[in-house]
């Protein structure tokens, strides 16, 4: 069991050690703009790198799907694209919230804010067409080939266009950093809670897609065995 | 507008007597958050051990 699980149990430790190391590092205090809240580069951003790599696993599922049609390939892509999007979701939120107070208004038509809804969108625009389609091989089929496509508007949506124009969020024209974090509101020692709180986040949401669609394997082979 | 709604921070100096309340209480918060992921994780756990053993029904 520990050989299969170790994952899961190195996804508890991780965020254990985010949820209170998180907390007491040191962070630069600079001037009064982003004071604690700066923590949250350990539980908002890390929501975005788990909905980038379910998506990742979604889209492989949806590859091996179509070049050869086993129901269980699209079961782990539905799923894991679920859960990619609650993830998504929760980032949005989380983000509302701390751009509330870090640049005025929960929602500022910023280009990240709106390519990241624009993106959300076109992945619940996926769940929408999948329950469209009645007859299950068609609806695999066209939910692997739509993924593809909602997975490549990933790219210029929240990647490539934030970077090219003036934007609050770090990375934008005129803005310092990459898109994660600006190294200007940032200590070294964050980066020693960074790294671990996202991969505990990704492995946390691999684990709720894994159970979902183990789930779903067991209820559409019972109905087969009927 | 964040003074509406944000609590003043007085009397820093006050209550180091207490573990939880020292350091600006910020151990009151990691509580909190400690007991929703611990929470988290259990219901994984419980409803991982659940599809697991309706897997081994169905496989026998």
């Amino acid at each position: 069991m520990l050989l299969k699980s170790w994952w899961k149990i190195l996804s508890f430790v991780l965020l254990m050690y985010t949820c209170t190391v998180g907390f007491l590092i040191k962070i630069p205090l600079l001037d009064g703009r982003m004071q604690q809240s700066v923590r949250n580069l350990f539980f908002h951003v890390p929501m975005w790198f788990c909905m980038q790599t379910l998506f990742i696993i979604s889209v492989i599922y949806a590859i091996r799907y179509l070049i050869k049609p086993n129901p269980i390939h699209d079961y782990y892509s539905l799923e894991f694209a679920r859960t990619g999007t609650v993830f998504g979701v929760l980032g949005l939120i989380t983000g509302a919230i701390w751009a509330n107070y870090q640049w005025g208004e929960p929602w500022s038509g910023d280009p990240k804010q709106n390519g990241a809804a624009i993106a959300l969108l076109i992945y619940l625009a996926y769940f929408v067409l999948r329950g469209s389609v009645t007859d299950e091989n068609k609806r695999a089929r066209l939910g692997a080939v739509y993924n593809i496509f909602a997975f490549a508007m990933l790219f210029p949506t929240i990647w490539i266009l934030p970077r090219l124009t003036e934007s609050l969020h770090p990375g934008g024209l005129g803005s310092e950093g990459n898109p994660g974090l600006n190294p200007n509101d940032t200590s070294p020692q964050m980066e020693m809670v960074f790294l671990p709180a996202i991969i505990g986040w990704i492995l946390l949401g691999v684990w709720i897609s894994t159970l979902f669609t183990r789930l779903r394997i067991y209820k559409e082979r019972l109905y087969d065995a009927i | 507008m964040a003074k509406s709604f944000a609590q003043n921070v007085a009397n820093n100096n006050a209550d180091q007597n207490n573990f939880m309340t020292s350091e600006g209480k910020i151990f009151v918060v990691m509580a909190v958050v400690i007991v929703i992921v611990i929470g988290l994780f259990l219901y994984l756990f419980n409803l991982d051990r659940k599809i697991s053993k309706l897997e081994k029904n169905i496989k026998s």
